[in-house]
């Protein structure tokens, strides 16, 4: 037996099954990630006076992420546009340009959670902070080499100047009461960041998965069942809008407030 | 491909069909350049002092909603969409409001604890 509007819209909604399908999947997409914006806010405003940080992230970086991810949604929108119009072509060049975006996204990302990952605070048994990135060549089993900033307290850190001059640390093992990286682990902050910006990735690389199923190995559905294809091309266009949308929220809110 | 394989809807216009979507070709690079260079604005504007961190929150925020609303109004065609669909983000606006308001009123009757 057929499943009914499948492909064609239903006379009453005007909508097939898949565009009802995605649209109740996005609404309950927006209660998920409101979830964890309202957690962000609580630990933003009920965060004790000077231990929220500012400028821990790189704003270039995300700045680049943002036009990538903005680039990736007009070639998504021009790629279903173009099969509207028939234009096979031009649809798997628009959404050829959408992965090499998302690709370009996470690798992008990856390098900022890898520069995230290197970073250390070594607390000294005198009580001053080392913090900078690991020199993994320079670190021995006796010294630690982090290329730096000296502080005296955590609130030194929270609000680094941009432009601060960068020293090459030495430190004895023997005088590390305790080391850390910049994971989610080390602070409520870099708890939300990795949530959100993780949860975020992953709906990148499921987004790119399907587009890439349909653009390669499903592009023959397009010769048997333009209809069909279009439909496909739309629903999975307009998950790709929402992952964008995320983003443009995540990016002021974790870089640059 | 004709177009007689695009859908179609009874009783009112087709904001799909293969005459209107070529008509938003241009609308739709006219946004992507809107979100750009509201991007950059975003970041221009987060570099001045405007005298508290919540003014620059505010504008950050109004920035973003200004660039959310392109992106669901035209990319994903929302102004143009069937009313199943606003029905539908009717109880999601409900909810993600409460969800809101629940957060902003918990901090206003002081009643989280600070966290460290």
């Amino acid at each position: 037996m057929e499943i009914p509007y499948a492909v064609k819209p239903r006379p009453d909604t005007g909508l097939y099954n898949a565009k009802l399908g995605i649209w109740l999947f996005l609404a309950s997409e927006v209660m998920l990630f409101g979830a964890l914006f309202s957690s962000y806010i609580l630990l933003r405003v009920n965060a004790a006076p000077g231990t929220w940080p500012h400028h821990w992230l790189n704003i270039w970086l995300g700045m680049t992420n943002t036009l990538v991810l903005i680039l990736s949604s007009v070639t998504v929108v021009m790629a279903w546009a173009s099969l509207k119009m028939g234009n096979f072509k031009r649809y798997k060049f628009c959404q050829a340009i959408t992965l090499l975006c998302a690709v370009a996204f996470l690798c992008i990302k990856s390098y900022e959670y890898h520069d995230k990952f290197i970073h250390y605070e070594v607390v000294l048994t005198d009580g001053r902070i080392a913090d900078g990135h690991l020199q993994s060549a320079e670190t021995t089993s006796n010294t630690v080499v982090l290329e730096g900033i000296w502080a005296t307290n955590h609130a030194e850190l929270m609000d680094p100047p941009l432009h601060e001059n960068k020293i090459k640390i030495e430190i004895p093992r023997n005088q590390i009461k305790s080391m850390d990286n910049y994971g989610p682990w080390h602070n409520t902050y870099t708890a939300i960041y990795f949530t959100l910006t993780g949860l975020h990735a992953l709906h990148v690389i499921g987004g790119a998965i399907v587009i890439f199923a349909i653009w390669g190995p499903l592009a023959k559905v397009w010769e048997k069942d333009p209809e069909r294809y279009t439909n496909r091309v739309e629903v999975s266009g307009l998950f790709w809008h929402f992952v964008d949308l995320v983003w443009i929220f995540l990016f002021p809110v974790l870089y640059l407030l | 491909m004709s177009d007689t394989h695009q859908s179609s809807v009874a009783g009112g216009v087709d904001h799909n069909s293969a005459e209107e979507v070529r008509k938003h070709v241009r609308t739709y690079v006219i946004i992507g350049a809107a979100l750009m260079g509201g991007t950059v604005l975003t970041v221009w504007a987060s570099l001045i002092d405007f005298g508290s961190r919540e003014i620059n929150i505010a504008i950050a925020l109004l920035i973003a909603s200004v660039k959310g609303f392109l992106v669901v109004g035209f990319f994903m065609h929302l102004i143009s969409e069937k009313k199943m669909i606003y029905s539908i983000l009717v109880f999601t606006v409900f909810f993600f409001t409460a969800l809101m308001y629940l957060t902003l009123w918990s901090m206003e009757r002081g009643n989280v604890i600070q966290i460290h």
